[in-house]
């Protein structure tokens, strides 16, 4: 399971930095969505990745950290409200200087 | 339980909610509640520094939950002196922007309030996650607020500032997973005991999460390779915007100094003070790059932009070297560059105001209607920033050159600072004979200087004689505040039994 997990978070992190990388708005927004998702993830498999056991607490038995699952909650509101602020922003950058490179103009202009 | 400590994170929030829901009162309504809010701050900040000066962690359990269980605040000499350096800022950069320039949005004094809350909550936080939280706060605000006023400039750079802070939490979260993964705890102190007891095979791990928090908090603090995103971001904010983030550097500098000190501090085995090695060359390369810039900068704003760089630079070069010595130096010049480059910010607005459309472009425009004030209010800045006597910046320079022993240290760090001090003095005399002599006949009569701004440019400007004159109390604060900072004993008893109040 560890494997799976783990290269399924290299191959979003990956994806995810290819796509920053790029030049114009969209491509880089979904690029910090991926991010996230892959951040998120990481977080929530910081308590180890378990099966079948308790999801809180129990008397005795084995049970899941909670604590990383109230952090990535956290993360994942926050990453939420950010997605939504960069797109509006991206949109507005659109609208201001009519490009949609990141930097506001079209290269070698 | 002292619940003052508290009051500088809740009071900002209630405010800013306040004025978030109330966006439709009238303007001098929420001036009012605004200007209120800021000046109790100030009186707050100053009475927890006392408070502080008593040598005890003051520590607030929220919840009333023990640490390391429940999430801590904590009240020590550094937090209490970046306290009072925010609220002094803040009440200044809240007088200007009273003036007129928040009525270019709706919503500036509800963002100004989170700002604040968020970087108060930075300062007074125990806590790592907390940390990432009152950082992602403060980010949000300043998002807004530095899109205040409009324009394809300030969205153009705004996006950049946005997409590489959004990297730099991600970076974040991944860093303070793999601490938690391996020491199981979020509470610094707590991980500071941890980190002391990892054996060899965790070393590694704990190593390469620490470099990733200073990656995020070199981002934030803007020094190479990190630091591009801001002379563009700062140089075109609007004036108030700009002199309350002259505090947003220090806050990635401040959790710098807190973090690889009790975290990866003396006591952390191999990892002992590992960031410093690192910090050292990036320090004064950041202080070269940063008079570089500022030499060839081509408006006035982005001339200060630069000055900050170079001021980061210098304040690292004496977190690096992390004798006691230099870090007092570090400390004292920390308050003196965020003032005075706050009140830069807002001088170089005055000024613009008079130019008509050539703002502060460094080219030939016309005569300023005031040019004697704005003149001498200038000369003073740029004296001070650019570290001549009898100014604080000089002081604060002196005590960092007389910190290190004059061997290889000493070579770099000497030549580095006094020629990066010169470049700055042309930079800013070259534009001083541009915005004040090289000007044509006639004046623009549009623009009336207004007296409220200048008093709070003004204000912020002659805190730097203030600065010199109660060096001696302030500079045994600060001592007092750095051997605190490397009692670490003092820390650990938050999160033994029993310890703590």
């Amino acid at each position: 399971m560890e494997a799976i997990f783990a290269s399924a978070l290299g191959i979003l992190t990956s994806s995810g930095i290819y796509l920053l990388l790029r030049g114009r708005t969209f491509p880089v927004v979904m690029g910090l969505t991926l991010i996230s998702y892959a951040v998120n993830l990481f977080l929530f498999a910081m308590g180890r990745l378990q099966t079948g056991v308790t999801t809180v607490i129990s008397e005795g038995a084995d049970y899941a950290d909670p604590l990383p699952q109230a952090l990535v909650l956290t993360a994942i509101v926050i990453g939420f409200a950010m997605t939504a602020f960069v797109v509006v922003l991206a949109l507005r950058s659109v609208g201001e200087t009519e490009s949609d490179h990141v930097d506001g103009q079209e290269p070698g202009k | 339980m002292n619940h003052a400590v508290i009051v500088p994170i809740l009071l900002p929030m209630f405010a800013g909610s306040l004025l978030l829901f109330g966006a439709r009162l009238s303007m001098p309504v929420k001036r009012m509640i605004s200007f209120a809010v800021v000046s109790v701050l100030v009186v707050l900040s100053f009475w927890l520094l006392a408070e502080a000066n008593s040598g005890d962690l003051t520590v607030y359990s929220l919840g009333n939950w023990p640490a390391p269980f429940g999430i801590i605040l904590m009240l020590d000499r550094l937090s209490a002196l970046m306290l009072v350096v925010t609220a002094v800022l803040s009440f200044f950069a809240m007088f200007y922007a009273m003036r007129g320039d928040d009525e270019r949005g709706r919503n500036f004094h509800a963002l100004f309030q989170f700002q604040l809350m968020g970087i108060n909550g930075a300062f007074l936080t125990g806590d790592l996650f907390n940390l990432f939280v009152f950082f992602e706060i403060l980010l949000i605000a300043s998002y807004s607020l530095l899109l205040h006023g409009g324009g394809a400039e300030r969205v153009k750079s705004g996006l950049h500032y946005v997409v590489l802070n959004l990297v730099g939490s991600s970076f974040f979260l991944i860093a303070v997973g793999v601490l938690y993964g391996i020491t199981g705890t979020l509470n610094m102190a707590d991980m500071a005991l941890r980190v002391a007891e990892a054996g060899p095979q965790e070393a590694p791990l704990l190593g390469a999460a620490g470099m990733l928090l200073l990656v995020v908090f070199g981002l934030k603090a803007a020094f190479l390779p990190l630091y591009f995103w801001l002379p563009r971001a700062y140089a075109a904010a609007s004036a108030p915007v700009a002199a309350l983030f002259a505090v947003m550097t220090k806050v990635g500098l401040y959790s710098i100094l807190r973090v690889y000190t009790l975290i990866f501090g003396d006591d952390a085995g191999p990892l002992a003070n590992m960031a410093q090695d690192w910090l050292w060359p990036l320090a004064l390369l950041t202080i070269g790059l940063g008079a570089i810039g500022a030499l060839a900068a081509r408006n006035l704003h982005r001339l200060i932009a630069y000055l900050v760089v170079v001021s980061v630079g210098t304040l690292l070069a004496g977190i690096a070297l992390g004798t006691p010595d230099s870090l007092t130096a570090a400390l004292y010049y920390l308050v003196h560059s965020t003032w005075i480059s706050a009140g830069l910010f807002l001088l170089a607005d005055l000024i613009s105001r008079q130019r008509g459309v050539k703002t502060t472009e460094l080219i030939q425009g016309a005569e300023l209607q005031n040019p004697y004030l704005l003149g001498s209010l200038f000369f003073i800045g740029a004296i001070s920033i650019a570290g001549l006597p009898p100014f604080s910046g000089f002081l604060g320079k002196i005590l960092l050159l007389r910190s290190v022993d004059p061997d290889l240290q000493g070579l770099f760090l000497w030549p580095t600072v006094l020629i990066g001090g010169l470049m700055t003095m042309i930079a800013l005399s070259r534009a001083g004979s541009m915005l004040f002599w090289r000007v044509g006949v006639s004046q623009l009569d549009s623009a009336e200087l207004d007296y409220g701004r200048l008093f709070a440019c003004a204000c912020l400007l002659l805190l730097s004689p203030v600065l010199v004159a109660v060096a001696a109390p302030l500079l045994d604060y600060i001592r007092a505040t750095v051997a605190q900072l490397h009692n670490l004993s003092l820390y650990y008893q938050l999160v033994q039994p029993g310890g703590g109040a």
